[in-house]
């Protein structure tokens, strides 16, 4: 009688490349799905967290507030429906309009999905980066736009980097149920191999462990980039700063 | 009205809800003149020095800048970068560092090249005695390098107009000096300013005009000599009184 561990690792010696194409999928989908996610919420964030001042037209305040009403909407559809939800509707329901593959289908709603948590994110990480940046930066005659891409949203992301990363570890485990539109990712193979090998237990411990490695190795990964990020302070040189020795009281001297 | 005045302020009112903090002001200032603005907090001196660049609409009056009418100008970002502002609290930008602080600002709105928006900030860097520092990280400064950095930074843009709202309120008193220095140096070039202060005795040395402003009017103006010395109000006074140890 073969113990749990010795069935764990037949298993994996022999579905080692149905797991390895399932952790291939899962890695696409999820990867794809949170950098097209982070670019949707860094536009709707974006604008989202605008706050037009009196400068601004008629038109510009109208459009933005049909902007927000809208978006406002996808947020709370998108973050109080379940995916797995919005996955076998999204997907039947235009099929027949785009005929579209399992495989574009599932990058499409976990980067819908992903992109309404982002846009929260976002527009948080803006909403904490000090009014005074924006004011200093508006002083010296940078438009709207000129201090958000300049100014604000490089320290917004700075700021807002762990809540994103976050959202790529969530999006690891959370693309599991996407197998409901029966893309080939870590849990559809797992799914099938139990299937083959009547050994429930087992296929999906393993299957567990493989989605552990992936989030751990993706959490030391992330850590890494965020220290990267904020070690980015240069020594300082050496030097008296006290007025007497300024550079401006030397020239006035000589 | 005075064609000779780059800033003229006919009867400005503003309000933050059902708080009145200028309450019909009228305000001038000549080409080359130092003017400060002291006074108790709340009494609306920042709010009025906020005016100039826009960064609040006044809700009635006149602001002629540069012989401007700034109130119904349509670009006011090509306005405000011919006005430099310094604030309390420095904003320098904490996503670059200190040259580049310095140089984006004139590539955006200047559109300036790459190579002489470097030159022109190294000069004003070094200027202010921060020349050493243009690689370093804005936010490892200490405040009075961070406010000297903030003036590099505005008078790059090539400003004929300079605001600077509390310039050294936030700093530790050793380093109001490096930061006064520099803006004194800036007065004897001739540069415009208005200057939103507490320091009394930079008010005293530096300015050509002293003014004083009280519950949102301005209750008296004159020369330093004269406000320091006699005050015909007794607000001011009062206010002196206190100000002055």
């Amino acid at each position: 009688m073969m113990s749990f561990w010795q069935i764990c690792i037949n298993i994996f010696r022999t579905y080692a490349p149905s797991f390895l194409l399932g952790v291939r999928t899962t890695l696409i989908v999820s990867l794809s799905g949170t950098l097209i996610g982070l670019a949707i919420g860094l536009v709707i964030g974006g604008f989202r967290a605008v706050r037009l001042d009196y400068t601004a037209s008629f038109a510009a305040k109208a459009v933005k507030k049909i902007f927000d009403l809208l978006t406002k909407l996808y947020i709370d559809v998108f973050r109080g429906t379940p995916m797995m939800v919005q996955a076998v509707f999204l997907y039947y329901a235009l099929l027949n309009v785009i005929h579209w593959d399992k495989m574009t289908a599932a990058v499409a709603v976990i980067s819908i999905n992903t992109g309404a948590y982002m846009a929260e994110i976002i527009r948080s990480g803006i909403q904490a980066v000090d009014h005074g940046q924006t004011e200093a930066a508006r002083s010296l005659g940078m438009s709207n736009a000129q201090t958000m891409m300049n100014v604000v949203l490089p320290q917004a992301i700075r700021n807002a980097f762990p809540a994103i990363g976050n959202e790529f570890i969530v999006n690891i485990k959370d693309s599991s149920v996407l197998m409901i539109i029966s893309i080939s990712d870590l849990m559809f193979q797992a799914k099938s191999i139990a299937g083959t090998t009547y050994k429930f237990e087992q296929t999906y411990f393993v299957t567990a462990a493989i989605y552990f490695v992936l989030t751990t190795a993706a959490s030391v990964i992330l850590n890494f980039i965020e220290k990267r990020m904020n070690n980015q302070t240069v020594s300082l040189p050496q030097s008296d700063t006290s007025p007497s020795s300024m550079a401006l009281a030397g020239k006035k001297e000589a | 009205m005075s064609q000779d005045n780059v800033v003229e302020i006919r009867n400005i009112h503003k309000r933050f809800g059902n708080l009145e903090v200028l309450k019909g002001v009228d305000f001038s200032v000549g080409e080359g003149e130092v003017v400060c603005l002291i006074g108790k907090s709340g009494s609306g001196k920042s709010t009025l020095l906020r005016c100039i660049n826009l960064l609040e609409k006044p809700d009635d009056g006149s602001i002629h800048v540069f012989g401007e009418d700034i109130l119904h100008i349509r670009n006011v970002d090509a306005y405000r970068a011919k006005v430099g502002m310094c604030f309390q609290q420095f904003n320098l930008f904490s996503n670059m560092n200190v040259l580049k602080n310095c140089t984006v600002p004139q590539e955006k709105v200047l559109k300036r090249p790459k190579e002489e928006a470097e030159k022109q900030a190294l000069y004003y860097l070094d200027k202010v005695g921060m020349k050493e520092f243009a690689h370093a990280d804005s936010r490892n400064l200490s405040g009075g390098q961070k406010q000297r950095v903030a003036i590099a930074r505005a008078l790059c843009m090539s400003p004929k107009l300079m605001l600077f709202d509390e310039p050294t309120s936030a700093l530790d008193p050793e380093m109001v000096g490096e930061v006064l220095q520099v803006m004194k140096q800036l007065a004897e070039e001739g540069l415009t300013m208005i200057v939103v202060t507490h320091e009394m005795n930079f008010a005293r040395e530096v300015a050509d005009r002293v003014v004083f402003m009280d519950q949102g009017v301005i209750e008296e103006q004159g020369t330093p000599e004269k406000l320091f010395t006699d005050p015909s109000s007794e607000r001011t006074r009062e206010f002196l009184a206190r100000s002055i140890h």
